[in-house]
């Protein structure tokens, strides 16, 4: 029996929702473990890192590498899995944008520190205790990983080969693209492994989208009841179905809550956040300044929302600490 | 002010001004401007587009990404408009991006709006004139060299790990 093609799952900087997306393949699952053999998942099965450096550079097909990179630690891991793997996915939104913990970037390292360390409502730190990269305890020598400036994109740290969008990515895409680099023709270097279509167009509230739009204000989830049939847009919500990848068969939409924009842009788009800006500022009602300004004030935090899933794949990758 | 003052080095740096000016108003009058033999500040790169309302953000962020200190874009007059509506769309864009990118930390002088209609060529020469000026004092803001100096910290790792030795992580 000709040997199984080796896959490796590991993660970065995640909340384990992708994990879980792999596991969600179900009873598929069995499929795929018998059509491959897994050499390294860390969250599910227990090889070490000595057992991927065993394995030959190039020996693993597919590495499918989840969470955005901001520690020294997942910069080697990536490395080491780069080099002994011929393909290397990007698995989700983090690795593929830089995902929620990507939100870091509108802060400076020290903020973040002290806030988590020192200024929290459920921190009682009176001696300012900070992780150190070295601690000595009871004669022996702890080291931690370096805690890096900024939160980076899987491809801002080694070559990528494939994304696999999404928060997480939906099963049967991961059971499609699986199928895809295991038995087909693979797709060109540095394709989105979805539909290159915009997420309204499968999105059940389509039809009720208008033509023109023209907004005086703009509504929070929480702040109205969202008609269930009708397109937010239309409610003045803001959704990013515009300028979002389909594939996820419109799951939030369809649970009365916006598009947040997981799956990130369609190829024809290099900044998603810039793009559903365009969409959604253009269709104000006001034409003077001053109707803009208070018709917008209703966005509260732009960069967060329109860049949500984003911000370290996003053109200008992070919050400018410095006075320019 | 005299053209020798505007294009006085700081440092051997020259702000670079990436300016989006519409066909039917704004580049007739940057045209305008130089028929009439107007001398303004030779800084800004003019690129023209059919309608102000052309502008894609992404072309604002990109220009910053790639090396510009400032960007201008110029349209129509309100009520002017070749197209009847693109400035209106020009400018709620222009309001919010400005809004996101004082967030993003880039100095809300970097980026500017103007209505500059096909007989204004004078305008030209004060905004490019003024711009310059205003962004000579900013500084660069040198976006390239940031990505670059931002990946540093990336580099002994690297280094080590093509050496072939066990990465510490301290």
């Amino acid at each position: 029996m000709p040997e199984k093609p080796k896959v490796a799952f590991y993660w970065c900087a995640s909340c384990g929702g992708c994990e879980e997306s792999i596991v969600d393949l179900a009873e598929d699952i069995l499929g795929v473990v018998g059509a491959v053999e897994i050499v390294f998942w860390p969250v599910a099965m227990d090889f070490k890192k000595a057992d991927v450096e065993a394995i030959p550079d190039g020996g693993i097909l597919v590495s499918m590498i989840n969470g955005a990179v901001r520690t020294s630690e997942q910069e080697e891991m990536a490395k080491l899995l780069r080099r002994k793997s011929a393909l290397v996915v990007a698995y989700g939104s983090c690795a593929h944008m830089g995902g929620i913990p990507g939100l870091a970037n509108q802060f400076d390292r020290e903020q973040v520190l002290r806030y988590v360390y020192e200024e929290s409502p459920s921190t009682k730190n009176d001696a300012h205790a900070r992780p150190g990269p070295v601690t000595a305890d009871e004669g022996r020598t702890v080291t931690l990983p370096e805690f890096r400036s900024m939160v980076r994109t899987l491809d801002q740290v080694i070559p990528v080969d494939y994304y696999l969008p999404g928060c997480p990515p939906v099963p049967k895409m991961l059971k499609a693209a699986l199928g895809t680099l295991l038995t087909g023709t693979p797709p060109a270097k540095g394709t989105v492994l979805g539909p290159d279509i915009a997420m309204c167009e499968e999105c059940p509230r389509k039809e009720t989208k208008p033509a023109d739009l023209a907004y005086t204000t703009f509504h929070r989830p929480h702040e109205i009841m969202a008609d269930p049939e009708k397109c937010l847009l239309a409610q003045g919500v803001v959704c990013m179905g515009p300028a979002t990848r389909g594939g996820c068969g419109a799951q939030c939409v369809t649970g009365n809550m916006p598009c947040g924009g997981c799956f990130g842009p369609t190829s024809n788009v290099r900044d998603q956040g810039a793009k559903i800006l365009s969409a959604i500022s253009s269709s104000l009602a006001a034409k003077d300044e001053g109707g803009i300004d208070a018709t917008l004030a209703s966005i509260p935090d732009p960069v967060g929302t329109f860049y949500r899933y984003g911000l370290p794949g996003s053109l200008l990758r992070r919050k400018i600490a410095d006075h320019n | 002010m005299a053209l020798a003052a505007l294009t006085k080095e700081t440092n051997g740096w020259e702000p670079r001004i990436v300016a989006f000016f519409c066909n039917w108003c704004t580049y007739t009058a940057a045209d305008l401007a130089g028929v009439s033999r107007l001398r303004h500040a030779p800084n800004a790169r003019i690129i023209r587009v059919m309608c102000s309302g052309r502008l894609d953000p992404q072309f604002v962020l990109e220009a910053f990404a790639r090396g510009a200190d400032g960007v201008l874009v110029g349209g129509c007059h309100p009520g002017d408009c070749h197209y009847m509506e693109g400035n209106y769309k020009a400018l709620r864009r222009v309001r919010l991006l400005q809004r996101m990118m004082k967030d993003m930390g880039i100095h809300e002088g970097r980026f500017r709006l103007e209505w500059i209609s096909a007989s204004e060529g004078e305008k030209v020469k004060a905004t490019i004139n003024d711009m310059v000026a205003r962004v000579r004092e900013l500084g660069p803001l040198g976006m390239p060299e940031r990505f670059a100096r931002w990946d540093e910290e990336m580099e002994s790792l690297a280094r080590t790990i093509a050496r072939g030795e066990e990465a510490v992580h301290a």
